[in-house]
């Protein structure tokens, strides 16, 4: 069982029309660890995090969460089939994801964003689901803007009501792509503390970002995506350390403010 | 000759019978023009590629002519076609097929302006597409077409004066036949101005304060 990860990647393709975005990625995140996936602009990262939040259909290849084969497995003859939506409402349940816009629904407050799921999709009373709601916002230190609109929040704290809205429906796995990337540098803290936090409670995490010193130091794996290819892959030590990838070189000299600056 | 406001208005329970007709054709034809043309623009939007085509062509076609040559053409052009119609009903289904084709244009404006990461956002929580359309767009979409449906609603009530040419007894109708018999034109069409523009400030007035409402949901795009 815990050799089980929790998230298993074998062969992922993902194509946008004549346009190979991922090109066969192999990837293991373990569970109760956090992953973190950097790489250039357009490497790929947001579109394979998006796979693994099925929110993008990949053309070829598997997904596994929990050991379990996310929309499509493989058949008697190794063919690729797809599973009824039935099967694939449950694993994808398990996934929780954070965006780099937020995406709060603006006419819905805090807790309203974080109770509507429980209430619609889990069946919840209201009003249990707005308790519930409330000790999630609570845990990302925001009980006190519950009733407030996301126009009145600013965006470290949106991103904290989005982070509370997914935690909400208890995943076992949370995705985040470029949690921090549209907040003010001064807002960047507040948003990592919170997601240091979860890591500290042992919920598997894979992170798209940019925040070098970030990955540095929470990431228990680093994963360099180039190009749709998954080019290398260790803990900090192995991926940041000398002697290094030429690429990564190359990457970290244009992060040198978002902490890379320390590893150099 | 003197501006005889007293004429006019001994006329009053006329009058006020065609403004209660007015206001009903107003409301009823908005209303079901909202309605209808909500389902047209999810039809376009969701139904594939050939009901998006089939629908184009009466939108288009409706918004590309005059109303008062639709009406013309429904009401005494009907019975060749076997569609024979009272005057009210020709009226009120006109009213509700134009204000239909240009309701479903700024529903689709609507639908177009939600930014698709919400929607994402309500996929990746397990709503599935009939909750994601009541709970998240459907609220959503109104906050950001309201004041674009508060304009078209007022040129709707200025559309009913049309109706007068198919003989509905509607304000129009009725204050000019009065202007018409006492010669009286100025003091009738005075008093058709003030009732128009009377509904039409309340009409904005209702929209204000339900934007001034939904003012707090407003988000700046990102
Ligand atoms: N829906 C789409 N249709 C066509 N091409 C797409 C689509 N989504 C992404 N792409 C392309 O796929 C490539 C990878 O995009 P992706 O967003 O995954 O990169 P990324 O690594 O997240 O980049 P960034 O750091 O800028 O966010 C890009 O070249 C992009 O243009
Ligand atoms: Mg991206």
């Amino acid at each position: 069982m815990s050799l089980t990860p929790a998230i298993r990647v074998r062969g992922l393709v993902k194509r946008f029309g004549q346009t190979t975005v991922l090109d066969g990625i192999d990837l293991d995140a373990g569970r109760g660890e956090v992953t973190c996936l950097i790489g250039p602009s357009g490497s790929g990262k947001s579109t394979l995090l998006r796979c693994i939040a099925f929110l993008e259909e990949a053309t070829d290849g598997f997904i596994e969460i929990d050991g379990e084969p996310l929309g499509f497995a493989a058949g008697p003859s190794g063919e690729r089939m797809r599973l009824p939506q039935s099967a694939i409402r449950p694993v994808r349940s398990r996934v929780g994801m954070v965006f780099q816009q937020f995406n709060l629904w603006p006419h819905m407050t805090a807790l309203g964003n974080v109770s509507e799921a429980l209430v619609i999709v889990r069946g919840m009373k209201r009003r249990d689901a707005e308790a519930r709601a409330m000790a999630e916002l609570e845990k990302v230190g925001l009980s006190g803007r519950a009733s407030h609109y996301p126009s009145e929040l600013s965006g470290g704290q949106q991103q904290r009501v989005a982070i509370a809205r997914a935690l909400a429906l208890e995943p076992r796995i949370m995705l985040f792509d470029e949690p921090t990337s549209s907040l003010d540098p001064e807002l960047t803290g507040e948003v990592l503390n919170v997601m240091r936090d979860l890591a500290k409670t042992g919920m598997t995490m894979l992170v798209v970002t940019h925040e070098i010193g970030f990955a540095a130091s929470v990431g228990a794996k680093i994963v360099f995506l180039d190009h749709g290819k998954l080019l290398v892959q260790g803990t900090p030590g192995e991926v940041f350390g000398k002697p290094r990838h030429p690429r990564i070189e190359q990457f970290l000299d244009t992060y040198l403010d978002r902490g890379a600056a320390t590893l150099l | 000759m003197s501006f005889d406001l007293d004429l006019v208005l001994s006329f009053g329970p006329q009058i006020l019978t065609a403004l209660a007709i007015t206001i009903a054709l107003w409301v009823a034809g908005s209303g079901l023009g909202l309605v209808l043309g909500f389902f047209i623009a999810v039809a376009r939007r969701y139904g594939g590629k050939p009901v998006d085509t089939l629908l184009m062509l009466p939108v288009e076609l409706i918004r590309g002519t005059p109303f008062l040559v639709q009406i013309f053409l429904l009401y005494y052009g009907g019975p060749y076609v076997g569609l024979s119609l009272d005057k009210t009903v020709a009226g009120l289904l006109g009213l509700t097929v134009y204000g239909a084709a240009y309701y479903s244009e700024l529903w689709r404006a609507g639908f177009d302006a939600i930014p698709k990461g919400h929607l994402e956002a309500a996929d990746c929580v397990g709503l599935d597409r009939s909750q994601t359309m009541r709970r998240i767009i459907l609220p959503e979409m109104t906050m950001l077409v309201l004041p674009s449906m508060v304009n078209m609603t007022i040129l709707m009530l200025k559309e009913t004066a049309i109706l007068s040419i198919i003989s509905v007894p509607e304000l129009t109708l009725v204050v000019s036949a009065i202007g018409t018999e006492y010669y009286a034109f100025v003091e009738s069409f005075t008093i058709l101005a003030l009732l128009y523009w009377g509904l039409v400030e309340l009409c904005g007035a209702a929209g204000r304060h339900a934007e001034r409402r939904l003012s707090k949901y407003r988000f700046s795009v990102s």
